[in-house]
């Protein structure tokens, strides 16, 4: 049984120009001790959906879903205060934004030791040890004196080591890490993913990482989920959405890795993903997609089954051409 | 911090130099000479006036005199009132006790009832109950609070006779001299049964009318501020936390969302001393604003001028303090 | 755009979807935001009402305001058991509340406004002045303006018109004086602000000559707070005006002034309550009609300064 289950999750919100649909029927497992990955340009509802996973979308979102259960229980009819006792101990999430993620006005130890108080039945005491070892477990110095430091006093790299203590505090089922180190510089970023990934490995706890980095999610994850504008156009275990991805946008994605291109300009995915007032009638894909007929403009694409990729793609790609397609239109 | 500290303090410096300045001339200016106020109409010997004038140092070169005033202010000197000659320092630490404890409960009543209503407005937004704060606070800042005032008298004093009109103590059933000055203390410390609760009665009216304006302020950036908060990351990682929604608002957003609604408090001190102004002459509550007012009507030129000078003193020092209290408050700050 | 032709040729890749509709002009943007606002249309129905009755009091009011008619003394509204003649009753000399209240309407919009457009003229006269001038003459700005600030509004108004003497063109003046430093350092924030930005840049590169950059090229972009503040601050000068006007330090009688008006009305309390209410409540309605009114605008012109 998996840990996490979502079919058909959707999430609206209601906006000053009417209802924005940011999430659309995605679909997602996590098995425990799997680490899954969801990869997607910007904007295309990846924060958004795992945020309504752990109930933390403001009070404009509207959130359905078919199902929508975390380790056995179903999340969307437990009381608030039912899914209060889950969310941070069983579920945790770090944030993009660690900067910001953390309260400027409370000591790093408070706002560790808050989270293991809520969920832990610890003392003082044995709190503040578990502090003290779970900023030596993210690799941060002078544990004692970090925590009694205030969160501006600390570098951005610094801030998220301590949001994965946080996230690990109360040992955790499974850890939801959205783009952990997009906000960070370059030469922090492969420091902070092997701390998270060695945590995960050690612990084996599930992790869903949302990342834009292809590859990343080549070395690490068992199995992607790929977003397009709300839309999961594909899922796939790691090792076949390299070698064979059925939908074009996961093509053009790999297609615009570096150690993939073949000439010397590499690839691009050109234009831009459609916000709220410029959605295309049929596939939201269609006016980038390289293969995009007639029908992929006017008709929305159904699902293909798990043996392509569950494709969200009228004629989804096998080794690369497009299938079910006799003629190829060509484009300008 | 230090740095800041006395950056801010020097700054103070050319502020009060000017105050004095202003206080200076602005009372030279006044129509009639300081002497015809003294003798009136009756007239005066011109020898005689000259030892006046001398005796005033009247006739001394005017950046002389300046320097002069200066000095004693410097000293606590605020000059003498014509009307009792008594130093005006003197008869203005006499009243301002009583200013105080009026101010002190006005704001009190606006923090009481502001920060709550802002918060729940902020949390509950876009409901009945935020639509009427927002009324009632756009109402109470737009109001004309001496009129205010006459209302809560016409209604709560005359028509249903719950509270006395005016002063501060029912001084036919009890008597006591002054200690702190403030009516509160000094009713429980003489014993007298009751003494207190006539005390409490008559604050309660001109609490509420100079609390008014205050309270609006407050509701309102109470409210704006924790909409911002209420959006941070911060906040959306106690609640990832799986904290309890009092906590997450009443602790993570409230903390940060007070650091404005401080500085706002702190700068209602103006806006309190002038409303106590009108509030005391209202309710003829013997403290410094009505005093200000009675020394103009009776030209008493030098009480005005020191009045004057001692009340923005005041402002001027609690601006200070709160622009020291922000940082302190504001740990970005403190340990930048 | 959903519904775009769906034949047309093919475009360079994602062409078709970046069309955007052209920008409606500013003022009708202006009004449409500020008419989504129904608290601030309101405001502005309110103040156009009140305006109006301003403008045309001797031929809308029914009596003159200072005529007494001295054997109506202290005649109750027509809802408490007056007669039509005053439909708001009279006051303790049998003058026509109503018609004092039409006519106050007159002296208290005319103080907000004359405070309001000396305050406009001098604040972004002295805001550009050390804005562009800095050195000494943004010191001595800027330091007179603290020292406004730090002494109480009421106070300041009462130590000028103590030194003026109390009357109607000194309220304005008072006030003027108590409200003047908003207006400047807004203008210098906003100036400098501006100043800092490529087309000023461009400008003095370009030559041109000092006075028409200050009011020609920086002045026009920082306009949009100075007219929210403006509109504000008319409803802060009507109401510091009434509080002079009551202490007896603003307008002299018989104006009808509606400040003054309460300040005679205390011994009435019981007597003659609508002597207190009346012109409390004009005050009260116009000023908060004009801060709707403000708000609105504000919402409107200023979108960095919008209340979410
Ligand atoms: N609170 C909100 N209200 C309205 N729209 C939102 C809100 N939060 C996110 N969105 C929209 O939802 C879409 C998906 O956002 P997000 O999930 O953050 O994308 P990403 O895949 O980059 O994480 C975006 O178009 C964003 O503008
Ligand atoms: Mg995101």
């Amino acid at each position: 049984m998996s840990l996490l289950s979502i079919r058909n999750l959707s999430v609206t919100f209601a906006t000053g120009r009417g209802p924005f649909r940011a999430v659309d029927k995605v679909d997602l497992d996590v098995a425990t001790g799997e680490l899954v990955a969801i990869v997607g340009e910007s904007g295309s509802g990846k924060s958004v959906a795992m945020l309504a996973v752990m109930g933390l979308l403001p009070w404009t979102a509207t959130v359905t879903a078919d199902r929508l259960s975390f380790d056995g229980k179903d999340l969307l009819a437990l009381s608030p205060r039912e899914r209060r006792k889950i969310i941070g101990r069983d579920l945790a999430m770090i944030f993009q934004e660690p900067m910001s993620s953390l309260n400027p006005c409370f000591t790093v130890g408070f706002q560790l030791r808050e989270a293991m108080a809520a969920h832990l039945d610890l003392d003082k005491a044995a709190r503040q040890a578990r502090a003290i070892e779970l900023l030596e477990l993210v690799g941060i110095p002078e544990p004692e004196r970090r925590l009694k430091a205030f969160p501006h006093q600390l570098s951005g790299g610094m801030s998220q080591r301590v949001m994965i203590a946080m996230a690990l505090a109360c040992r955790p089922k499974l850890i939801i890490a959205d783009e952990p180190t997009t906000a960070l510089d370059v030469t922090i970023q492969a420091q902070i993913l092997d701390l998270l990934l060695r945590l995960q490995k050690d612990s084996g706890v599930g992790l869903v990482l949302i990342t834009h980095d292809m590859g990343v999610v080549a070395e690490t994850a068992q199995r992607v989920c790929v977003h397009y504008a709300g839309q999961q156009v594909e899922m796939q275990p790691t090792r076949g959405l390299f070698r064979d991805p059925h939908h074009p946008y996961t093509s053009a994605l790999l297609a615009a890795l570096p150690e993939r291109a073949s000439g010397r300009i590499l690839p691009s995915i050109p234009g831009v993903v459609p916000g709220l007032a410029d959605r295309p009638a049929g596939c939201l894909f269609s006016p980038r997609c390289r293969f995009a007929t007639q029908t992929c403009r006017t008709i929305p694409p159904p699902r293909a089954g798990a043996e392509l990729g569950y494709a969200l793609c009228h004629t989804p790609l096998v080794e690369g051409h497009p299938r079910g397609l006799k003629k190829l239109e060509v484009p300008a | 911090m230090f740095r800041f500290f006395i950056r801010r303090v020097a700054l103070t410096l050319p502020t009060f130099v000017a105050l004095m300045f202003v206080t200076f001339v602005a009372v030279r200016l006044v129509p009639g000479d300081p002497i015809e106020a003294r003798t009136g109409e009756r007239g005066i010997a011109p020898e005689r006036l000259a030892m006046l004038r001398h005796e005033l140092g009247l006739d001394r070169p005017v950046w002389q005199q300046f320097l002069d005033y200066a000095n004693g202010i410097v000293h606590g000197d605020f000059g003498v009132s014509i009307v009792t000659k008594t130093p005006v320092l003197h008869e203005f630490a006499i009243l301002f006790p009583a200013t105080l404890e009026l101010t002190l409960c006005g704001l009190i009543f606006a923090i009481v009832l502001g920060i709550p209503a802002g918060v729940i407005a902020a949390v509950k937004r876009g409901s009945f109950f935020d639509h009427s704060v927002m009324t009632v606070a756009l109402t109470g800042y737009s109001m004309p609070i001496f009129w205010w005032g006459l209302l809560l008298i016409m209604f709560m004093s005359e028509y249903l006779g719950l509270t006395p009109v005016s002063g501060r103590m029912d001084l036919i059933n009890y008597y006591f001299e002054p200690v702190t000055g403030f009516m509160l203390i000094d009713s429980l410390l003489s014993g007298q049964e009751g003494a207190f609760g006539s005390a409490v009665a008559h604050l309660i009216l001109p609490s509420i009318v100079l609390g008014t304006i205050p309270l609006a302020v407050i509701a309102r950036m109470t409210r704006s501020s924790m909409l911002e908060v209420l959006g941070e990351d911060y906040v959306r990682t106690a609640r990832a936390k799986g904290l309890s929604p009092l906590r997450v608002v009443g602790l993570h957003a409230l903390r940060n969302a007070l650091i404005p609604v401080v500085t706002v408090i702190g700068l209602q001190t103006g806006t309190l001393l002038a409303g106590a102004v009108l509030t005391e002459t209202i309710f003829a509550w013997p403290g410094v604003g009505k005093w200000l007012i009675e020394s103009i009507a009776r030209r008493d030129y030098p009480a005005l001028q020191g009045g004057i000078m001692l009340i923005s003193g005041i402002v001027i020092l609690v601006n200070l303090i709160v622009d020291l209290t922000y940082v302190a408050i504001n740990p970005r700050i403190r340990h930048g | 755009m959903v519904d775009q032709p769906l034949d047309e040729t093919i475009l360079p890749d994602g062409a078709i979807i970046e069309t955007v509709p052209p920008a409606p002009s500013s003022l009708r943007a202006f009004w449409s935001a500020f008419s989504e606002n129904r608290g601030a249309v309101l405001g502005l129905m309110v103040v156009a009402f009140i305006a109006f009755l301003a403008l045309f009091a001797p031929l809308v009011a029914p009596h003159s305001p200072i005529e007494q008619f001295r054997q109506f003394v202290q005649q109750p509204p027509v809802w408490a058991g007056g007669t039509w003649q005053f439909p708001f009753g009279t006051d303790a000399v049998g003058r026509d509340v109503l018609s004092r209240l039409i006519y106050g309407a007159r002296i208290s919009l005319g103080i907000g406004m004359s405070v309001m457009l000396v305050s406009v003229v001098v604040g972004i006269v002295l805001g550009l002045a050390s804005a562009f001038l800095r050195g000494v003459v943004e010191v001595v700005v800027m330091r007179v303006m603290d020292l406004v600030v730090a002494i109480p509004s009421l106070v300041l108004a009462i130590l000028v018109v103590a030194v003026l003497g109390p009357s109607l063109l000194n309220t304005i003046i008072a006030v003027t004086v108590v409200y003047l430093p908003r207006y400047v350092r807004l203008v210098r924030a906003a100036a400098i602000a501006e100043l800092s930005k490529e087309y000023v840049v461009a400008a003095r590169v370009a030559g041109v000559g000092k006075l028409r950059l200050m009011f020609v090229t920086v002045l026009p972009n920082c306009l949009a707070p100075l007219i929210v503040q403006a509109a504000l601050g008319i409803s802060d000068a009507i109401l510091e005006a009434a509080a002079l006007g009551f202490l007896g330090l603003g307008a002299q009688p018989p104006i009808p002034e509606w400040g003054a008006m309460l300040a005679d009305s205390r011994e009435f309390i019981r007597a003659a309550p609508w002597i207190v209410t009346l012109p409390g409540l004009a005050i009260l309605v116009t000023v908060v009609a004009i801060n709707l009114m403000g708000d609105g605008l504000r919402d409107a012109l200023d979108p960095k300064l919008r209340r979410s």
